[in-house]
C-alpha cells in the first residue's frame, strides 16, 4: 500500500460523509418532496448545498471506483463505513450534540473491523479478465523481427532456483503489497 | 402486512446494492489499477474504458434501483428500522457474494471484519 492509495480511501470515507451531510443539510432547508411535483427536485438542486453535497458524491464516486481497481471489494467497503464513525464524531465534537453510550459501541465496532480488514492483504483476487493484462499480450500486428524469440532453458539451470513465472505475473503477497 | 412490505423493501435494497457493487467492482477490475492506466494512457483512456464497460452501466443501474427501493421502504417502514437494516445486512451479503462472483479470499479476518462493521452500522444508525 502506497501513500497514494491511503489518500484514495481517506477520499472515499471524508467525501461520502461529507456529501451525505452537506445533501442532508441542504434538503432539510428545501422543504418535503412529493412525486406529484417532481419540479421541487430541480428546485432543490439549485440549493448551495445540495450542489456541493452533489459535487462531493461525485468525488465519493471516483474515489470509490478508483479503490475497486486495485483492492478488493471486501477492503474498500469497511473504509466506507468509516464514514459513520466520522459523521458521529463532528456531531460531538463540532456540533457538540449527545452521542449515546449505544452509537461509542457502534463506532468501537466499525473501527475493530477495519482493523481487522486494514491488516491483511488489499487484493486477494486474481484479475485474470483485466484489460490491462491484455496489454501485456504479444500483439499481432507487429513485425516479425519485433518478437521475442522463445528461449529454452535446460532443466538443471532452473534446480534450486526460484520457481521461474511468466512475464507480468507476480506471488498474491507481491500484490498485495502493490 | 405494512411489516411485510417493510421487510420485502429492505430486501430489495440489499440485493440491489450488492449486485451493483459486484458489478462495480468486477468493472473496475476490468478496466485494470486506474493509477497505473492514467500513468501508461492518460485519464481519457481510463474513463473511456470505465464508460464502455457494460458491467459499469449494470452497476449503477442496480445502484439506482437501491437507492429508489430505499426512498419506497421508507415510506412503508422507519428510517430507525429501515436504514440500519438495509446496511448491515448489504455488508453480510456483499461478503457472501464477493466470496462467490468475485472469488476474492474471505477468510476469517475479513468475516470478523464484516460482522464487526455490520453490528457497528446497526447500533450507530439505530
Amino acid at each position: 500500500m502506497t501513500l497514494r492509495k491511503y489518500l484514495v480511501l481517506a477520499g472515499v470515507t471524508v467525501f461520502a460523509a461529507a456529501g451525505d451531510s452537506m445533501l442532508s443539510h441542504g434538503m432539510k432547508q428545501a422543504g418535503n418532496i412529493s412525486l406529484h411535483q417532481l419540479q421541487g427536485v430541480i428546485l432543490a438542486v439549485l440549493n448551495p448545498w445540495v450542489a456541493i453535497g452533489i459535487v462531493l458524491l461525485l468525488a465519493f464516486f471516483a474515489s470509490y471506483m478508483n479503490a475497486l481497481s486495485w483492492a478488493d471489494l471486501t477492503y474498500v467497503l469497511p473504509a466506507t463505513s468509516l464514514g459513520y464513525v466520522l459523521l458521529a464524531l463532528v456531531a460531538k465534537f463540532v456540533l457538540h450534540e449527545q452521542v449515546s453510550p449505544l452509537r461509542w459501541l457502534g463506532i468501537a465496532l466499525i473501527s475493530g473491523g477495519v482493523g481487522f480488514v486494514a491488516g491483511g492483504p488489499a487484493l486477494t483476487s486474481a484479475p485474470h479478465d483485466s484489460q490491462s493484462a491484455l496489454d501485456l499480450a504479444p500483439r499481432a500486428d507487429l513485425p516479425a523481427t519485433a518478437k521475442v524469440e522463445t528461449v529454452t532453458v535446460p532443466l538443471q539451470a532452473t534446480a534450486g532456483s526460484p520457481r521461474l513465472k511468466p512475464l507480468g505475473m507476480t506471488n498474491r503477497s507481491d500484490r498485495s503489497e502493490l | 402486512m405494512r411489516q411485510a412490505y417493510t421487510w420485502g423493501g429492505i430486501l430489495v435494497i440489499v440485493v440491489a446494492s450488492v449486485v451493483g457493487d459486484i458489478l462495480l467492482a468486477r468493472a473496475m477490475k476490468q478496466v485494470g489499477d486506474v493509477h497505473d492506466l492514467w500513468r501508461r494512457a492518460g485519464l481519457w483512456t481510463v474513463v473511456g474504458r470505465t464508460l464502455a464497460n457494460p458491467n459499469f452501466f449494470l452497476g449503477v443501474a442496480a445502484m439506482a434501483v437501491a437507492f429508489f427501493s430505499l426512498l419506497f421502504a421508507l415510506s412503508w417502514g422507519d428510517v430507525s428500522l429501515v436504514a440500519p437494516a438495509a446496511a448491515s445486512l448489504t455488508f453480510i451479503g456483499n461478503a457472501f457474494a464477493a466470496r462467490i462472483f468475485l472469488h476474492e479470499k474471505v477468510d476469517r479476518r475479513r468475516w470478523i471484519a464484516a460482522t464487526l462493521v455490520a453490528a457497528g452500522v446497526a447500533l450507530l444508525a439505530g
